[in-house]
């Protein structure tokens, strides 16, 4: 093979390049190879959603089945990536992609729980306690977002009731508060204030006595088999399949047992659009968007959503005589 | 500015306006839009109409600072990639959302504000771009045509208002774009009464 090198190529053979390539093209392919990059890199700069982030969890050994029935009818659970990739976690960003991303290097351990207030022997648990509480069961729920979007989220967790049952409520308890870590350092979003700060933290939740030990009510150390991550609330977190995700609170370090309804982080920031009970119900819209309906993730199409997100059977008796339009 | 010039620059404005088109339709393809693709689309047509809207108006400012006059020739290009953004995010909020059920659409105009904002500012810029050609101009005259093209500006706001109504906490994006849309308007006003922008100064003093 014979290859010239350039020196071989006589000046005067190449094509002149008034002829060829005159100057004014050349402008113009710089003009649009320019104007074409800026706004390729103008658009993936304010549209394109975060590279998806896969972590590897340890493996949690000896999950039991549930001990509740699940009533899934055959739903298939949501695909890990997206389950990871996909959050409302506000501590880490507002964007439901950003969370992951920015969770992935988040500790978790040493962690505990103050479970306090109302009760016989309030008790510090740490993680290793909490693993024990209870056998882990596996928990395969339907988690249905106040956004109306939703997923089938196989967690594993123990009920709630086990770990109220050790502290022992003293019968004047009837409400449960939960509260989120409150620490900046570990969740970012809680460094910010004034005008940026997008929420009163530490996040708070809360149950009626009677929600909360449901034996559909868990906390959850897991999901797929594997501890939870960063972005799902990590180490430890509520989880209450029949009401709106934000329900279910992430993270938590405190619960606390008290006798009336306790403040709760989206109720007060806006009464109107966020009830203290969020039970999911298709006749009772957010003032901004309907909630008959859902996107299940993975879908192409929307799916009826169904009263108590479908678990009606085992948690309508808690409301009976309630007006669910007045107690949203 | 040749007339070669000028068609080579709209060339230049209409690849670079389906850009984010084509990488939509890519992505999608891709499967990089996310876990939830359909709202993805749905809020990436409907921001990038805000962008050319914001574009379209900052036209005449841009105009009057730089003295090239040659600008306005863009101008309706911009406006029209606006109104083709709006109609993908009409188009894909009625199939993914609501699968091309009238009832179910109207339903939602007519409870929920925010669409109904919405609705109102597609129309507008319907109507503009139905009125967009040199022959409507001829039709309608300048006078009038100007009087109606003037409603791009509360399309616009309405636009942002939309946005604005829509989201759930971070209202980060409609707070630029409502900043911008301000700053666009008070050089409107401004440029277009001088002794009220000399008023507006030695108040500041």
């Amino acid at each position: 093979m014979l290859i010239k090198k350039p020196d071989d190529i006589k000046t005067s053979e190449i094509t002149d390049e008034k002829l060829y390539f005159s100057r004014r093209n050349f402008i113009r392919a710089v003009a649009l190879g320019t104007s074409a990059t800026l706004t390729t890199l103008a658009y993936r700069g304010l549209f394109v959603p975060e590279e998806k982030v896969l972590v590897n969890q340890e493996v949690i050994s000896n999950v039991q089945p549930s001990s509740t029935p699940l009533n899934l009818n055959g739903e298939e659970p949501t695909d890990f990536i997206d389950i990871t990739n996909y959050n409302n976690f506000y501590e880490f960003s507002l964007s439901k992609q950003g969370v992951a991303p920015r969770a992935k290097n988040f500790i978790s351990r040493p962690w505990t729980i103050n479970v306090e207030g109302l009760v016989n022997k309030p008790k510090v648990f740490d993680l290793d306690e909490l693993f024990k509480i209870s056998p882990l069961e596996d928990r395969t729920y339907r988690l249905r977002c106040v956004e109306a979007w939703s997923m089938v989220v196989p967690w594993v967790g123990f009920p709630l009731a086990k770990l109220l049952e050790k502290v022992e409520p003293l019968s004047s308890a009837k409400y449960v508060a939960f509260e989120t870590l409150n620490d900046p350092e570990r969740l970012p979003n809680q460094s910010k204030t004034g005008l940026f700060n997008p929420l009163d933290w530490p996040y708070k939740e809360g149950l009626r006595l009677d929600e909360a030990m449901h034996p559909l009510t868990i906390l959850a150390v897991g999901i797929y088999g594997k501890v939870l991550l960063g972005q799902n609330g990590a180490p430890i977190r509520l989880v209450v399949p029949w009401k709106y995700g934000f329900k279910s609170i992430k993270s938590i370090v405190k619960i606390k047992l008290v006798d009336r309804q306790p403040i709760t982080t989206w109720n007060v920031e806006a009464p109107n659009e966020y009830g203290f009970y969020a039970n999911v119900n298709p006749e009772v819209s957010h003032p901004r968007w309907s909630q008959a309906e859902e996107r299940r993730i993975g879908d192409f199409a929307y799916r009826d959503t169904k009263l108590f997100n479908g678990y009606a059977d085992q948690v309508a008796s808690l409301y009976n005589n309630m007006d669910l339009r007045k107690y949203f | 500015m040749s007339n070669n010039d000028i068609k080579f620059n709209k060339a230049i404005i209409f690849i670079n306006g389906l850009i984010p088109f084509v990488l939509l339709v890519w992505d999608a393809f891709q499967q990089k839009l996310g876990a939830n693709p359909q709202e993805f689309i749905i809020h990436t047509t409907g921001s990038c109409t805000i962008i050319f809207l914001l574009l379209t108006l900052s036209i005449t400012p841009l105009r009057k600072i730089t003295g090239w006059h040659t600008l306005t020739r863009y101008r309706r290009m911009l406006g029209l990639f606006a109104f083709f953004y709006i109609s993908l995010h009409f188009l894909s909020y009625g199939w993914f959302n609501k699968f091309f059920n009238l009832g179910k659409i109207l339903e939602d105009i007519l409870k929920r504000q925010f669409i109904f904002i919405g609705l109102i500012s597609f129309l507008i810029l319907l109507t503009l771009a139905i009125t967009s050609s040199n022959k409507m101009v001829k039709r309608l005259g300048g006078q009038r045509w100007r009087k109606i093209h003037w409603y791009v500006y509360p399309a616009t706001v309405l636009g942002v208002v939309h946005y604005w109504m829509s989201v759930k906490l971070d209202t980060s994006r409609p707070l630029i774009f409502m900043t911008i849309v301000i700053i666009l308007l008070a050089y409107r006003y401004f440029s277009a009464k001088p002794e009220k922008a000399n008023l507006f100064k030695q108040s500041l003093r």
